[in-house]
């Protein structure tokens, strides 16, 4: 499949390497020159350079025969262009266009077919809702979704005082009394696949897949803390913080959200009737303090540094907040936020590209592509979710009788309405859904790559 | 500097090129040469043992490969693939020097055509085609057949690249597809198909075929190893027509054949480059079919020598059906610019490239207008699309350098006390990978009086020339050697 991505920035040389690990065919189009240059020495692809929303480079990119265009250039109203321009050349293109200003929503969900776009992307708004999502279940510091909502993995962190902490993975079942499968284990910055004698030590981060009833009794046999998020602070006031602020509102969730600059928060203020903007310096420890952070149950560091996001969640964590988010915007030092503890990181970026990837693999479907895909760990680990098909091997064989390629696991096999943790004798049929969970360096193209 | 993943590139291009001996192996066993049919399986054997154990040994190498690498990587594989090519000449005895046999390897490789031997038709068929192989994959280049036959490896794929630029010539190289492997598996079916072309039209001419395919070999490689003393001299005018035709074609820039594979019929003939590569071909066959006349018998005959001699040089072929250096001294001269001017970027042919004399030329026009206009802003465009400041740059750069190459070999060789015209064309055929200069190293001669310096000096320009410059200028940096730059 022919792909054009439009826009070299972060999300576009991100989806570059991630789309050419899956064997697509990338043309890059960028106005920078240089930024071109470095992109065709690093990865296999074609650049051309121009206005991605003209005719002119558009048809230089090859747009006649692409069957996908996704627009990730700086400004929205290019994205657009460049999506209807394309259609307008070749009417059977696929078109993604990332869409981040709020004022746009309603107008693109309404005109979606206006614009010819099949798909808008929305990191900020992506970053929110995931956050809510984290917000509305504390404890975990990831969470995902597979086969319809049945199963689900979630990312915990093994504390000291944890029930969890110095257990063998043998006998984790009996103490949580219900039935869990940890996939990885995080230790250290490495992600492994454990095995039974694996002992869980304080800090790390285990990958659980379970389904949500099982999920819900972990919780509580596990005695993690699950009351009720009802003061939430939010440092830094772009635009994750307003979608976030509006959807923890819309719940009833006292906000408080922390911005520097007064006439943003006058904006904010006008546009969030229900939130208690505040204007002031986040990365100032008195000043949190005397706006109570020590009364919030959750802290999310939603500033543009980096830096700033992660000093603030320290500090926040000094001050015994249950429950800290940050946001992350360069996902290359990994290894520092594992060593400082943040708790739970939120990448837009990296969301918006996982949402992006999944969306071009459903384009393959026919021919057996994942149904949806799930990066942990910076990508060290993926959870593919693949529905059994008439060409799957060893359908019906019990899953002991199998020999599965290295590092590839199943982790969940769900039929139809159920969901079950599957163990050496389960089998699967025509039509159910596999959670299957490897490490980035093997790539699932199709369900029957992971037998040996 | 990451030696692991060079030592398996290393491996990897000895490795295809034990490979490629063995039709030269199977030759040799046809003909009952067991002499030379020994040299090549001793070869072989030894070859690819090595880069087996090579290839091992760096077989858990981190993909981390950027320009000073790969610039490195071309260099030095140049420099052991001719060695091992190199072998066969040796052990087999009929080129027992080493420093002989290298600069014919060399020559093969680099598609120069300059040889040692005096007596061509005493090798054995094997040797002869062996060394009319290497023209062919010289031509396009060893590491672009390996990027288009060795399976992209997931991660790092990109790097590549590097080794693309380094080999292909031209000022800038691009893809004709995303797919770097596309690309170069693209460029070699182009050159596979136009060589079987050239095969069948000079089968047609009543070669056998183990001549057809020499010549063809050293006409697509645009090379210049013949197969007979007097190279093309002794063939039909057929045979010789059907040798312009394809030296010529093959000095094209290969972008062109792709273009038109797709349709674009316009888009190549408005192409710059190739109408100044056409127009200088056909200003010169005009001037040298003028001024050299009352050398032949008929009109026919001047137009069809000279035609043969301006594509035989402008291409860098170097094959010879006439001695021009017995021509007046007008057409030597045309000649002697015709070596330095070379043939079209991205071609297989080599010298300075039409492209980029065409690009200084505009650079030079506009720097002449801006010197009355010191405010206006101007662009150099190629092709109606402007041309980066930084590829002129560059292109002054390698002005510089080519010259300050050719000028200290040129000292270097005059050592040995050949005449002023010898040395200096010596130089400049191998640079510019030609093969016959004027004087002592004309047509009917060879380059076996020169020294043993001067043949390392030599061998070195050939390489230059072929590999544009600077991977083997940047061989004899200190800073490409350090730990950090």
């Amino acid at each position: 499949m022919k792909v054009i991505i439009a826009g070299a920035g972060k999300v576009g040389t991100m989806l570059t390497r991630k789309l050419l690990l899956e064997g697509y065919e990338i043309i890059l189009i960028d106005d920078d020159q240089q930024v071109l240059e470095v992109c065709t020495e690093r990865y296999d692809v074609m650049a051309v350079q121009g206005n991605c929303a003209s005719m002119e480079t558009l048809e230089q990119a090859n747009i006649k025969k692409a069957d996908l265009l996704i627009a990730v250039s700086g400004g929205d109203e290019y994205n657009l262009l460049c999506c209807m321009t394309a259609h307008g050349i070749n009417p059977n293109i696929h078109t993604i266009a990332r869409i981040r200003k709020p004022e746009y929503g309603e107008q693109i969900y309404k005109m979606q077919d206006v614009f010819a776009l099949s798909m808008t992307v929305n990191p900020e708004r992506q970053a929110a809702l995931e956050i809510d999502r984290l917000l509305k279940y504390p404890g975990f510091l990831r969470r995902d979704t597979f086969a319809r909502g049945r199963a689900e993995m979630v990312e915990l962190k093994i504390s000291e005082k944890s029930k969890l902490c110095n257990v063998a993975l043998n006998d984790l079942n009996g103490i949580i009394r219900s039935k869990v499968l940890v996939c990885a284990v995080r230790r250290n910055g490495i992600v492994s696949a454990p095995d039974g004698n694996f002992v869980l030590r304080e800090g790390d981060r285990i990958y659980v897949t379970a389904t949500s009833k099982e999920l819900t009794s972990m919780l509580k046999n596990t005695g993690i803390i699950t009351h009720k998020v009802k003061r939430v602070m939010l440092c830094g006031g772009g635009k994750v913080s307003f979608y976030l602020a509006q959807q923890l509102a819309k719940s009833g969730i006292d906000v408080h959200l922390i911005e520097k600059d007064m006439p943003r928060c006058i904006e904010l203020s006008n546009r969030l009737p229900e939130v208690s903007v505040i204007c002031g310096d986040a990365s100032n420890q008195n000043f949190l303090e005397s706006e109570g952070v020590e009364q919030c149950d959750a802290v999310v560091a939603l500033t543009s540094y980096d830096e700033m996001n992660m000093i603030i969640s320290l500090y926040a964590q000094n001050y015994n907040v249950e429950q800290v988010i940050t946001k992350v915007d360069h996902t290359d030092n990994s290894k520092i936020q594992d060593a400082l503890g943040l708790g739970s990181v939120i990448c837009p970026k990296e969301l918006c590209c996982n949402q992006i990837v999944r969306y071009v693999r459903a384009m393959e479907n026919t021919t057996g592509a994942a149904l949806s895909i799930h990066t942990f760990a910076d990508g060290q680990m993926e959870a593919l979710e693949f529905r059994v098909d008439d060409k799957t091997l060893h359908i019906g064989d019990p899953l002991k009788a199998l020999s599965l390629r290295k590092n590839v696991l199943i982790a969940c096999i769900s039929h139809g309405k159920v969901a079950e943790i599957p163990n050496g004798d389960s089998t699967f049929a025509l039509d159910d859904r596999l959670v299957v969970v490897t490490n980035g360096d093997v790539v699932l193209h199709q369900l029957n790559d992971i037998f040996a | 500097m990451n030696y692991r993943i060079m030592g398996r590139f290393m491996s990897l291009i000895v490795l295809t090129e034990a490979i490629f001996m063995l039709p030269a192996w199977a030759i040799s066993v046809l003909y009952g040469e067991f002499e030379s049919a020994r040299a090549f399986a001793v070869t072989i054997a030894a070859t690819v043992i090595v880069s087996v154990l090579v290839y091992v040994c760096c077989k858990r190498a981190r993909i981390r490969f950027y320009a000073r690498e790969g610039l490195v990587c071309v260099g030095l594989g140049w420099l052991i693939m001719s060695f091992v090519g190199c072998l066969p000449f040796m052990i087999s005895g009929e080129i027992p020097e080493f420093i002989d046999a290298y600069f014919e390897t060399v020559s093969g490789f680099t598609t120069t055509g300059a040889s040692i031997l005096s007596d061509v038709e005493a090798m054995s068929k094997g040797m002869l085609y062996w060394r009319s192989f290497t023209h062919w994959l010289g031509g396009m280049g060893v590491l672009v057949f390996l990027l288009a036959i060795v399976p992209a490896s997931g991660k790092g794929s990109g790097f590549t690249m590097h080794l693309l630029r380094a080999e292909s010539p031209g000022p800038n190289v691009g893809k004709l597809v995303p797919r770097l492997r596309q690309t170069a598996g693209i460029l070699y079916l182009l050159y596979l198909v136009l060589t079987i072309l050239c095969f069948v039209f000079l089968l047609f001419g009543g070669m056998s075929p183990f001549e057809a395919i020499c010549t063809a070999y050293g006409t697509a490689g645009t090379g210049g190893f013949g197969i007979k003393n007097d190279s093309i001299a002794s063939y039909s005018v057929y045979i010789q027509n059907v040798c312009t035709v394809f030296m010529i074609l093959f000095g094209v820039n290969f972008t062109c054949y792709y273009l038109l594979l797709l349709g674009k019929v316009k888009e190549v003939f408005k192409d710059e480059e190739l109408r100044l590569y056409l127009g200088i071909i056909f200003a010169s066959i005009v001037l040298i079919s003028i001024n050299a006349r009352g050398m032949f018998s008929s009109l026919g005959e001047t137009v069809q020598q000279s035609a043969f001699q301006v594509a035989t040089i402008i291409t860098t072929t170097g094959f010879a059906t006439t001695d021009f250096d017995l021509w007046p001294t007008f057409s030597k001269a045309i000649l002697v610019i015709l070596m330095v001017c070379g043939a079209s970027a991205g071609s297989t042919g080599g010298g300075f490239k039409c492209g980029r004399i065409l690009l200084l030329f505009k650079a030079l026009k506009r720097d002449l207008r801006k010197t009355l206009n010191p405010q206006k802003i101007l662009v150099v465009r190629n092709n109606g699309q402007m041309v980066n400041e930084k590829v002129l740059d560059n292109l002054h750069t390698y002005l510089i350098a080519y010259v300050f190459i050719i000028l200290i070999s040129f000292l270097v060789v005059c050592l040995d006390g050949e005449s002023l015209t010898t040395s200096m064309t010596a130089v400049i055929s191998c640079v510019n990978n030609i093969g016959p200069g004027l004087d002592q190293v004309g047509p009917t001669s060879n380059y076996n009086m020169f020294s043993v310096w001067s043949k390392i000096v030599l061998i070195l320009d050939m390489l230059a020339g072929r590999l544009e410059i600077f991977p083997i200028m940047i061989l004899f940096s200190r800073n490409t050697w350090r730990k950090m730059v």
